[in-house]
This record gives C-alpha cells, sequence and structure tokens, in this order.
C-alpha cells in the first residue's frame, strides 16, 4: 500500500518511489488470468497542440517559432515549472498530477505520432482515427468495436462501453457497445410502477427484427438489468481519489466504478473537448492549460482509484492532429498534423518518450508547418491491441495496412 | 387594394404550381394524395402530425399543404406567437441583450479577487444572467417546432443552423446568437444560399466562433486597446471550415494552399465594437493587401473587401457546392444514404436557380425518390425532432417554460440546441442517435410526457381513453392516432398483452389517480416503441 501511496502523491515524495515498482505491476501478473484486461482509451477532440503538451523543449527550434505561446523549460525556482521527462522532453506544468507516474514507469509517451493522411479537417481525421483507415470513409465500422469482435465473447453488455451522450464512432460496428452518460441515471424512469414500464419497453424491443434500433434496444435492457445487480453506481472513488468535477473527471470515475463492479468491461472509450486552440492558447497558465490541468488530474485521479486493479489497466489517449509548430496571428495554433498520445497503467513500459523525433526546423516540417508524422497511429494502436488485449492479428484490425514493428511500448 | 391584388395573384400561382401545371414542376405526377403520403410528408417537412392534422391536410390537398408551407410568412402563426411572447431576448439587439444581461464585470472582481469565473457569473440572479439568453432560444426552438403552423420554415432553420453552426458557449457567441438565427437563418431559411452564405459571413456570431474577427494580415501590429503593441496575424480556422463544411465539402478539392489564401482574402473581415451593438466592419488596416490565388483563380492586389466577396461568389457558384448542398438537403428529407440520381437533381437545380432553397425543395418533393416505399420511416428522428414529434403526436400544447424543459430533454439524448462545439453540427444519421443511454432517454421522456411530469405541457388523453368492453378497438384507435402506420405484429401483440395486465387495466380511479392511467401507459410505450423512433 505504501507503495502506491507514495507513488500517487505529487513531487518530490515521489521520487523515493522509483526504486520499488509500484506493487499493482506485481500483483497484475497473478490476477491477470482470472481478469480480463480493460482498455481505456480517451480521445482529446479537436486536435490538442502536443508540442504544449509534451514539450521538446531540447529542441533549439522549439522557442523561436512560438513568440507568445512557448512553454519554459523546467527549471528550479519556477512559479509553475514543466515536468522534466528526458532532458529533451517536458510534460506541461498543468500536467504536474502525471510526474509522479512517469517516474514511476507507468507513464509512457509516443511523440510526432499520427496520420498518414494529409487531411486537417477535424472531422475526417477524427473518422479515420476511430475507423482505422486513413483515407478511407467507407469503412462501416471503428476499429475498437472490431477489437471487440476478435476476442471471445464472454457475453457481457459491458465489454465494451462509450462514456457520453452518443456512441462514437470508433465503438460502431457489431460489438454491441453501449454509451452512456450516468450510470445512476441509466434505468427506465417513472412516477410509479417503473417495473411494469420497463417490461412493456423490453417486449416491444425483444421484436425479431435484425435492426439497429431493435439491437440496440435488446442490449440496453441486457445492461439495465446487470448494472442493477452489480450496482456499479454505489462505488465510491478508493483510496482518497480526487476526480475533478468536470466531464471527463466523471467519465473516469464511472469508468473505474465499471471496472472495480467486475461487470465484464473491456473496453471504455471517452471524449474531452476544447482542444482547438485557434486563439489565445495560453503558455503555463491560460486556455490550454486548463485543459490539460482537468486531464491531468483526472487520469491521475482514475489510476488512483483503481489502485492494484490499474494492473489490468492501460489508459490510451490520442487526438486527430496536432497544429502548428509556429504560432498564429492571435497568440494560438492552427491545424497541423503530428501530435503526442500517451499510455498509462499496467503493462506499459513507461518513463519513456517513444517514437523517432523529427525535428521542428523548418526543412524537417510536413508542408513546411506542421510536426512530421514518424509513428503511424496504426502502429502503436496494433500494439496496444496485440499486447494488452490479446488480439491474435491486430494489424487486420486496421484494413488496407500491412503492419510495423512494433515500439516496444506495451510489454 | 393593391396588396390584396397581390396576394390574389400569388395564390392563383401557387395553385397553378400545387396542380402541376408550371413547366418548371414538369409533367411527373408528382406529389400523391393518399394518407400514407400525407402523414410521410407531415414527418419529413415537418415535426410530424398532431391529432387531426391528416384530416386538415387532405381536405385542402396534400400538393396545396406543401406549397403553403413554401410561403410561411402568409401562414397566420398566432398560437406560437402567443407562446413566444413570454421569452423578451428573443426580440432584442445585441447591444440590448449586452446591456440586460451583462458579462461579471472586471470591478466586481477586484471587489473580491477570491471570486471564481463561475461564482461572478453565477452573481445576478437567475433570469438576468448570459445563459438565460441561449435557454431563451432553446425553449423556442421547442415552441416553434410544436406550435407553429410554419413546419418547413422551422425544419429548414434547423437544417441551416445545423449547417452553418456556432456554438451558443464560446465567448460572445450567447449575445450574437439570437441575432444570428433571427436576422441571418430564419429570413432566408427558404430563400438563397447565397444569402445565407453572406449573411452568415458578415454576422458576428459567425465572425466569432471561428475566430476570423482576429485574423489579420501577418505584419500587422496592433495600435489601440489592451493588446496595443503585440503582433498579430493570419488565423485559418473560418477560411477552412467555410470551404469545408459551408461550400464545396471535405472533398471539394481544395487545398492547403487554398485555405491559407482564402485566409488571407478575408483578413480585415471583423467586429466593429465586439462588446457593445457588435457590427460586422471591413477593416482596411488589417487587410492582407496582397495577390492571391484561390482555387486557380488569381485575385489581383488591393481588392480590399472584395476579396472575401469574390471568394464567397466563386464557391457560392463552384459545382462541388451544389453537390454538397444537395447532398445534405437529400440526407435530410430521404434517406441517411441519400440517391445519388435525386442528389445530381437537386444539385442541377440549385446550379439553375443559385441555391434557391424552394426550388431545391421542390425537386425533392416531386421525385419519386422522396414517396418511395422504402423511404417511408427511414430515417430515426433526431432527439429534438423526437421530443417535438411526441408532443405533437399527443395533441400536447406547450408554454414558454415548457420549451425549457424539452429542450433539456432533447440534450440528455444527445442534441442540446445550439449546443454543437464542432463546426461540423450535430450528424444527420441513425448511428449517431441510436444507442443505449438515449434509447432509455428516449424511454423515460414517453413516461414524463404521458404521466404529465412536463410542467407547461398540456395534453388532454381523454379522447383515446381505452373503452372497456373493446380494448383492442381502441388499441387500434391509439396506434392509428399516434403511429399512422401499421405498426409491425409484434408491437401490436405487446401492447394487447399489456391489456391483459392487471396494472395496466386498472377501471376505477383509486387513490393512485384516475382511471384512465391505463392509456397513458399504452401512449408511453407506443411513443417508446421502435416504431415512433422513426419518421
Amino acid at each position: 500500500m505504501l507503495t502506491r501511496r507514495v507513488l500517487l502523491k505529487t513531487g518530490a515524495c515521489a521520487l523515493a518511489a522509483v526504486a520499488a515498482p509500484p506493487r499493482f505491476l506485481a500483483r497484475a501478473a497473478s490476477a491477470a488470468e482470472a481478469r480480463r484486461k480493460v482498455l481505456v482509451a480517451v480521445f482529446q477532440r479537436g486536435a490538442v497542440d502536443g508540442l504544449s503538451m509534451v514539450v521538446p523543449y531540447g529542441d533549439r527550434d522549439y522557442a523561436t517559432a512560438r513568440t507568445s505561446i512557448a512553454i519554459r523549460p523546467p527549471r528550479g525556482g519556477d512559479a509553475d515549472p514543466a515536468q522534466d521527462l528526458d532532458g529533451f522532453f517536458a510534460l506541461h506544468p498543468a500536467l504536474e498530477p502525471l510526474a509522479p507516474l512517469w517516474k514511476a514507469r507507468v507513464l509512457a509517451v509516443v511523440h510526432a505520432c499520427g496520420s498518414p493522411d494529409r487531411t486537417r479537417s477535424h472531422f475526417d481525421a477524427q473518422d479515420y482515427m476511430e475507423s482505422g483507415t486513413p483515407g478511407v470513409k467507407s469503412t462501416p465500422d471503428g476499429w475498437l468495436a472490431r477489437a471487440v469482435g476478435t476476442r471471445s465473447a464472454p457475453g457481457s453488455p459491458f465489454r465494451a462501453v462509450a462514456l457520453g451522450p452518443t456512441l462514437p464512432r470508433i465503438l460502431r460496428g457489431d460489438a454491441g457497445a453501449i454509451s452512456l452518460v450516468s450510470l445512476d441515471r441509466f434505468d427506465v424512469r417513472a412516477s410509479t410502477e417503473a417495473a411494469v414500464a420497463r417490461k412493456g419497453f423490453e417486449s416491444l424491443y425483444e421484436q425479431s427484427v435484425h435492426d439497429l434500433l431493435h439491437g440496440t434496444g435488446r442490449e440496453t435492457f441486457e445492461a439495465v438489468r446487470m448494472l442493477k445487480s452489480a450496482n456499479a453506481a454505489r462505488l465510491a472513488p478508493a483510496n482518497n481519489a480526487q476526480y475533478p468535477r468536470s466531464r471527463l473527471g466523471e467519465s473516469l470515475r464511472q469508468i473505474a466504478q465499471l471496472i472495480r463492479a467486475d461487470v465484464g468491461l473491456e473496453i471504455a472509450f471517452t471524449d474531452a473537448d476544447g482542444w482547438d486552440t485557434h486563439v489565445g492558447q495560453g503558455a503555463e497558465q491560460g486556455q490550454l492549460a486548463n485543459r490539460l490541468r482537468d486531464f491531468g488530474a483526472s487520469l491521475a485521479a482514475f489510476t488512483q482509484d483503481l489502485g492494484d486493479r490499474m494492473g489490468d489497466v492501460v489508459v490510451l489517449t490520442m487526438s486527430e492532429f496536432g497544429r502548428t509548430v509556429v504560432e498564429n496571428g492571435n497568440r494560438g495554433t492552427d491545424h497541423g498534423h503530428a501530435t503526442a498520445m500517451l499510455l498509462l497503467g499496467g503493462g506499459v513500459r513507461g518513463g519513456r518518450v517513444y517514437g523517432r523525433w523529427p525535428g521542428l526546423a523548418r526543412e524537417r516540417l510536413y508542408e513546411g508547418r506542421d510536426l512530421a508524422v514518424t509513428t503511424d497511429f496504426r502502429a502503436l494502436f496494433a500494439e496496444v491491441a496485440g499486447r494488452h488485449l490479446g488480439v491474435a492479428k491486430p494489424a487486420a484490425l486496421f484494413p488496407g495496412w500491412t503492419g510495423a514493428a512494433p515500439l516496444g511500448v506495451i510489454s | 387594394m393593391r396588396g390584396r391584388l397581390a396576394a390574389v395573384v400569388l395564390a392563383a400561382l401557387c395553385l397553378v404550381r400545387a396542380g402541376n401545371v408550371l413547366p418548371a414542376l414538369g409533367a411527373e405526377p408528382a406529389i400523391p394524395s393518399d394518407e400514407a403520403a400525407i402523414v410521410h410528408a407531415l414527418s419529413r417537412l415537418g415535426f410530424g402530425p398532431r391529432p387531426g392534422d391528416v384530416e386538415r391536410v387532405k381536405a385542402m390537398g396534400l400538393a396545396s399543404w406543401i406549397e403553403r408551407q413554401m410561403e410561411p410568412q402568409r401562414l397566420d402563426d398566432r398560437a406560437a406567437e402567443q407562446a413566444l411572447a413570454a421569452l423578451p431576448t428573443l426580440t432584442m439587439s445585441i447591444a440590448e441583450l449586452q446591456s440586460k444581461y451583462p458579462r461579471p464585470q472586471a470591478r466586481e472582481k477586484a471587489a473580491d479577487p477570491q471570486m471564481s469565473p463561475r461564482a461572478l457569473y453565477d452573481r445576478p440572479p437567475p433570469e438576468n444572467r448570459p445563459v438565460r439568453i441561449v435557454a431563451e432560444m432553446q425553449a423556442a426552438r421547442l415552441v416553434r417546432a410544436i406550435e407553429s403552423e410554419r413546419q418547413l420554415q422551422e425544419v429548414m432553420v434547423d437544417f441551416w443552423f445545423n449547417h452553418f453552426n456556432v456554438h451558443a458557449a464560446k465567448g460572445e457567441v450567447k449575445w450574437y446568437v439570437t441575432s444570428y438565427e433571427r436576422d441571418v437563418i430564419r429570413p432566408n431559411a427558404l430563400g438563397r444560399f447565397g444569402d445565407l452564405l453572406r449573411g452568415t459571413a458578415t454576422h458576428p456570431a459567425m465572425l466569432f466562433y471561428l475566430d476570423n474577427w482576429l485574423s489579420t494580415r501577418p505584419d500587422f501590429t496592433v495600435r489601440f486597446g489592451p493588446n496595443r503593441g503585440k503582433r498579430a496575424g493570419l488565423n485559418e480556422n473560418y477560411a477552412r471550415e467555410l470551404m469545408e463544411l459551408h461550400t464545396l465539402g471535405v472533398d471539394g478539392g481544395y487545398t492547403q494552399q487554398d485555405v491559407t489564401e482564402v485566409a488571407r482574402a478575408f483578413t480585415g473581415w471583423t467586429i466593429d465594437r465586439p462588446r457593445e451593438a457588435a457590427r460586422f466592419v471591413f477593416r482596411p488596416t488589417t487587410h492582407d493587401r496582397g495577390e492571391k490565388t484561390i482555387l486557380g483563380i488569381r485575385l489581383s492586389a488591393g481588392g480590399g473587401l472584395n476579396d472575401g466577396e469574390r471568394v464567397l461568389g466563386m464557391l457560392l457558384h463552384h459545382s462541388a457546392t451544389a453537390h454538397f448542398i444537395a447532398t445534405k438537403l437529400v440526407r435530410r428529407f430521404v434517406a441517411d444514404d441519400p440517391p445519388t440520381a435525386l442528389v445530381d437533381r437537386v444539385a442541377a437545380t440549385f446550379r439553375a436557380t443559385d441555391g434557391d432553397t424552394r426550388a431545391m425543395l421542390r425537386t425533392i418533393v416531386t421525385s419519386p425518390e422522396f414517396w418511395a416505399t422504402d423511404a417511408r420511416r427511414a430515417k430515426i428522428k433526431k432527439p429534438f425532432e423526437y421530443v417535438a414529434s411526441a408532443v405533437r403526436a399527443v395533441g400536447g400544447h406547450v408554454d414558454a417554460r415548457a420549451g425549457f424543459l424539452l429542450a433539456r430533454s432533447a440534450a440528455e439524448m444527445g442534441e442540446g440546441l445550439y449546443g454543437a462545439q464542432p463546426p461540423t453540427g450535430y450528424p444527420d444519421r441513425a448511428e449517431a442517435w441510436v444507442n443505449a443511454g438515449a434509447l432509455l432517454a428516449r424511454m423515460n421522456f414517453a413516461l414524463a410526457l404521458t404521466q404529465r411530469r412536463l410542467p407547461g405541457v398540456t395534453l388532454d388523453l381523454s379522447p383515446l381513453a381505452v373503452d372497456r368492453a373493446a380494448p383492442e378497438t381502441t388499441l387500434d384507435r391509439l396506434l392509428a392516432s399516434l403511429l399512422h402506420g401499421e405498426p409491425s405484429a409484434q408491437t401490436r401483440s405487446v401492447l394487447i398483452a399489456q391489456l391483459t395486465n392487471p396494472e395496466i387495466r386498472r377501471q376505477t380511479a383509486d387513490d393512485r389517480g384516475p382511471s384512465d392511467t391505463d392509456v397513458e401507459k399504452l401512449a408511453a410505450l407506443v411513443i417508446g416503441s421502435p416504431e415512433f423512433q422513426r419518421r
């Protein structure tokens, strides 16, 4: 217990924890047989500026490209210092809650990661990242739905869950994924005789019609019944985890409840928006810093809440593209190309930035303006699907792609 | 006298058109007139039938009803207007809204430096907070969808607002969005695409939402105000979305270079006094005077305001725009996967009429694709459509207070009005709206509606009351009234089974309420049924 507590505390104490690996890693090995692995995907919609999230302060072209929004390099004495990672990269100061996880080697970064497609349309780029087929719009389902489909079915309606009012593209398909905003409110609610109404609706959707509506209806009632018996919504956060009162914090808190309630969750998805910082992006403080503070605190609270159980879990963050290297006329950034993605959890070979750094010198930039992609997002996603979820042929989740050498970010 | 004569002539023209005599409509036997067709039209061109609507449309003829919908200003709309009178912000100017629903003042902040931004916004009483403006707009949308006779106009307001989406929660937009919808979207909802395009391009709501108001020539240095001495420059946000989402479509053949050049053309298009009257202004000092090349066309140096105007003209007349708009219209009115032949014909109408929405809609409603059997009930209702159609189906009437609540219901199902954060707006495809949580929210709405738990919604289900002697006959009456089409055999048998359920067949008043509870439950099941999710 001591190890994890220390690990999850902030600042200097955490350094002490580096010597011993967190206990959940050790426990994970024995528990893994009994418990399924869980992947939690977090989509930063709107294109997060990877250069501010994981700052390449060691690249001498970084500060010159950004006259008002560059993050100061980490050094002692600063009020809100960037968190040095490896002498070249640093975490944005607002991501300070994640620094202890880096030091404990459960947090990894893949930088200069993104899509081979050149689009700078939010909509298309998100679509490609979720379908897993850059440049192809006709793919009917999402790659996480396909990942669920490749695994033997244990029959839980909670195998794949999206937190939010709509089912995202990434989980559309035959996976039977469900979406919900609130575990508390996930039921038929009537002023009287809710059970009668539930039964009535359930019969209406039980019809042997195979369309989206009826299929969804059947899955819904299965899930309602299971959630009732598991009573997941009653589980309070453990280990004094304090989630921010934000949409992302709420989503991750409820994902943790589903994991701890053992309802058979394998893939969870949630998104966080507000990353489209065309104007007044800010540096150590400001618009982007506020979003990152919520992001980091939510992920840290989730890790703390799950405690040992985090050994079965990998959190993967993604965003449709990055932003221009040079800031625009409004102290913001426009749509770019590569960005940074984070991995957190058991089985992550953390404490390292993965991917080849392409450099920020002008001649190295994609189309003369953006961070170039050196890691195809499919390489990262396939490795997570293969090594963490145990998908047998992970490259096949991405039609039209022949695969790539693993990064080694998942053990 | 003269006005009257003009009205008569116009009416005559409408009749001629409705009778398919004008060459524009050709010799197609375009518009059927059977009841199923009427239900289809009411569900696609409006927010679904109210009790009695089918009979009313039948009496005047479906073709004539459609033509009347094309001229909304001539339809008496007092019922809706009366309900809207309780929403004072709808008629206010931007300047009035800014002064009556002020932002937290810097000096209040100074008085209490500990106060969080949230707390500052929450200081005034709720009815004076800026969020009230957007809440009133949401309520108005619901009130109009339910009460207005101008159904097609409301459908098109929804369509065009979503096409030219702005997010009310972003910065100043909340003070601008009332005017944006009232002065740009609504008057042109059945008008010309070019007017919408130029109207949105020059409205403070769009200028702010997509950041163009801040975009300047690259070497511009701010000369006045708090940012004095700071360098400004180009912002691509509007330029990109203008081509991707408003006109050409993402595959419309433009490049990153075009995006940058269009952004240069629109430098100087900004907002005058954004925190007061907030009007569009062209500022030559921030405009990039250099030469531009856009989609292969050269704009010579020194074009000034005309640069942006020319870009709008080029985009309006680009064939990709006609195709893109046609695709979205056909998706909205016919099917998630729009039939390509119809898209081509609507695009041809766009090109022939300079983007006349009425003409494009006529092409759609006179097409065999629109009336095809497999197009009937092929669309899943969006949450907004579902909520409005449910209230209409049970003959409900709403006041402004109900509008607030109903808007919240639609938001729970995933469609918060004026709340779409990305510039794409909300999707218009089934898979975006059908999912576990949203389906439960729909069923719960059906229960709340029929159990009268929505203050401000008045409805009387007694005409549908179950006749104890002949429960199946009454059930059929209820199904006919709410669903209008043939429900599936299984839906009917499920509901018949419910009739034998003692909880539902309670026939006498008791401490749980009057004896007509049974019809409430049946109506809730029908409104929550798979069939009612379709239009």
